[in-house]
């Protein structure tokens, strides 16, 4: 089948390597991608700030580029918070219209859509890495539950421990990251004390707004704590 | 760029206010996903159905609440209602003028609705003496401080704190122990259910088919509050009615169970009227003062779920960016998720709606409201409905952003130039960067990836 790709404006700035990935993964389980080059954002970041007048124009344009009223058209993003805005954000924004193309997160798409419940492979690494997964909160809305643990759980090579209050935000919400940045980065503080608590050598995510505000935390401490978006892992795992 | 009120409150909290939140915070997550899950089959269902009872009774609120002031005249409670605040404390004041003496003591349970109308002040203006009975608000109270949790007033306190406090007020010898602390403060709060003229609580519920006023507590003040006193007066929200009593087992396991992660609290009051003939104690009258101070405009406009609720503080105890700055740095006697809807809601976006961005939008509070508010659109619709009024400050030039991202040519050399853009100083970058590294291009670009290999 055909999936076109939503790459989303952080891997498209600075994390390429994730979108990548996600192709990498789509095409060994015998998708075919488009990735349509006009693509810019989904409008989540002025829908979120409250510019819905911006963010109307922005989203407008996402409509046309992947041909959101049409049922045939299947996107796929590395994003539960994109996701989420076609979905959920769309319906707000225009209370007229109907999404009708079919919009998964990445996650989402291979679990519930193409019925994939284990991932042959191990990860190219000497030894045993243990790591955690951070469920991205936009996946609430989705109801992803812990799709991404299990599926991630199938992966040889990785020693998974929980993390505990999972519950619990990173922090970084969009502009909140930068207009709070004494209540956002003591939140992503509070999320990495809890992975510490698990000894965690890798911490794996399937949003890269969350691993962004965790990594530059983690990286302002000169910690060894890898970090990896969630089809990083798939695709690594050979 | 100008600091958000909360942020700035933020920055400058103790350390130690912050420990004690984050601290009993978990504890009570915990607790309520573990008694919920024991208490339900299917929590979901309950939640759901809990949800559609509030939405009926708020469809049906005029007829519900003249059910209830009939069916409570006939067991001689007064019905007053109030439109405001000030209508609220004046009616209390006439009653406690009318059956106490100038400078009676008046014994107050734990209510919300009575922290929203200030009535301890308006009390004490008058001449009477407020003093809160229960533990939490007693030690709000005589530290002249106010609640920063509507379950939990004191939950940005920790033992030290209350044990400084009790040996300044005379309580009894310094002690950390919180049993022994419960001692001295038991020991004082007994002497005021004996001599106070009049007793002030909240309502938890309203029975509408029944006509009969519902309690829930834990330390038996409300008990005493209610009993002892010559009079009793309830001060609630029109919002608080249940259409019958067969609602009940369902809400106060929801109650408990999202407040305090109890199956059932200590005491479930049901009270029916002021004493009979041959009852040995009682009150001689019983009042219930409806409050609206807002509630109706609420009941019309875009918010109108967030009368649901039912105060249990869940979304506080889950909420991330309530665990940082606690209570106090919503500037409002409703705290949190449901305080940064409620507050701005009731008081006016132009007075408070700068709540509504102090969110992360996790979605966390709607995942354990007992009542299903969706809070995190709520939070959405006020900052939409404040950036259409002009209010708050444009720290990010969204139109620009709307116009990069409008066209292909302009955001790919946005793109391009984003690795010497982050490098120019900007009030915004310089926010990001003081505990965190900035962002920067990490690996191979997607798009020349994607030209490169089709």
């Amino acid at each position: 089948m055909t999936v076109r790709l939503m790459l989303t404006c952080l891997c498209d700035a600075f994390y390429g390597e994730v979108g990548i990935a996600t192709v990498e993964v789509l095409q060994r389980i015998g998708c075919r991608v488009e990735f349509p080059a006009e693509q810019t954002c989904c409008g989540q970041p002025p829908f979120n700030a409250g510019d819905w007048a911006a963010s109307r124009a922005v989203a407008e344009r996402c409509r046309t580029v992947f041909e959101l009223d049409d049922p045939a058209s299947v996107v796929v993003t590395p994003s539960s918070s994109c996701a989420a805005m076609l979905r959920e954000g769309y319906a707000m924004l225009f209370p007229d219209w109907t999404l009708r193309a079919q919009v998964f997160e990445f996650g989402e798409f291979l679990v519930r859509h193409r019925g994939i419940v284990e991932w042959p492979g191990r990860l190219r690494r000497e030894e045993p890495i243990r790591a955690v997964y951070h469920r991205a909160c936009h996946g609430r809305g989705l109801h992803l539950g812990d799709l991404h643990e299990r599926l991630l759980g199938t992966v040889e090579g990785i020693e998974w421990v929980g993390l505990p209050q999972a519950e619990q935000c990173c922090g970084f919400g969009g502009a909140f990251s930068a207009t709070h940045p004494k209540v956002s980065t003591g939140i992503g503080m509070e999320k990495l004390a809890q992975v510490a608590t698990t000894g965690a050598e890798m911490l794996v995510s399937g949003d890269m707004g969350c691993l962004m505000h965790l990594k530059g935390l983690l990286s302002r401490q000169h910690s060894p704590i890898e970090v990896r978006h969630f089809a990083q892992v798939l695709a690594e795992a050979q | 760029m100008s600091v958000p009120k909360v942020e700035a409150f933020a920055r400058a909290l103790r350390g130690e206010v912050v420990t004690s939140v984050r601290t009993a915070s978990a504890a009570k997550v915990a607790s309520r996903v573990s008694t919920l899950g024991e208490a339900f089959d299917d929590i979901e269902s309950a939640r759901t159905e809990a949800a559609r009872i509030k939405d009926e009774v708020l469809d049906r609120l005029r007829d519900l609440l003249l059910e209830f002031e009939a069916r409570a005249t006939a067991r001689r409670i007064q019905v007053h209602w109030a439109s405001d605040a000030a209508e609220a404390n004046r009616v209390v004041l006439e009653i406690c003028r009318r059956v106490a003496e100038p400078g009676a003591i008046v014994a107050k349970a734990k209510s919300m609705a009575t922290e929203e109308i200030g009535l301890n002040s308006a009390l004490e203006g008058a001449g009477f003496r407020p003093i809160e009975t229960d533990l939490g608000e007693y030690v709000v109270q005589i530290d002249g401080d106010h609640p920063s949790h509507i379950v939990t007033p004191i939950i940005h306190k920790n033992r030290v704190d209350v044990a400084r406090s009790f040996v300044r007020e005379g309580l009894g010898p310094y002690t950390e122990d919180p049993a022994e602390l419960t001692m001295q403060a038991r020991a004082k709060l007994r002497d005021v259910f004996r001599q106070a003229s009049v007793g002030v609580s909240g309502a938890n519920f309203l029975i509408a088919e029944t006509g009969r006023i519902v309690l829930v507590e834990n330390e038996g003040n409300n008990r005493f509050s209610t009993t002892a006193p010559r009079v009793h007066i309830a001060v609630a929200g029109i919002e608080k009615l249940l259409p019958s009593e067969r609602e009940l087992p369902l809400f106060l396991k929801l109650l408990a169970g999202s407040a305090t992660g109890q199956r059932l609290t200590t005491y479930v009051h049901l009270i029916s009227g002021p004493r009979e003939a041959n009852d040995p104690d009682g009150p001689e009258e019983v009042h219930v003062i409806f409050l609206d101070n807002g509630r109706t405009r609420v009941l019309e406009g875009r918010y109108r779920e967030i009368l649901r609720c039912i105060r249990c503080g869940a979304c506080l105890n889950v909420c991330p960016v309530y665990r940082q700055v606690s209570g106090h740095a919503y500037r409002h006697v409703y705290s949190g998720p449901i305080g940064a809807v409620l507050a701005p809601a009731l008081e006016g976006i132009d007075a408070i709606g700068d709540l509504a961005k102090a969110s992360t939008l996790c979605g966390a509070c709607e995942e354990v409201c007992p009542v299903k508010i969706p809070i995190p659109r709520m939070l959405l619709e006020l900052r939409d409905e404040a950036a259409r009024a002009g209010l708050g400050k444009r720290d990010i030039p969204w139109k620009r952003f709307a116009t990069l991202a409008g066209s292909e040519l302009l955001w790919r050399a946005g793109l391009t130039l984003l690795p010497i853009a982050r490098k120019l100083p900007s009030a915004l970058g310089r926010e990001w960067a003081q505990k965190r590294e900035m962002p920067m291009r990490e690996g191979r670009s997607f798009r020349e990836w994607w030209r490169e290999r089709s």
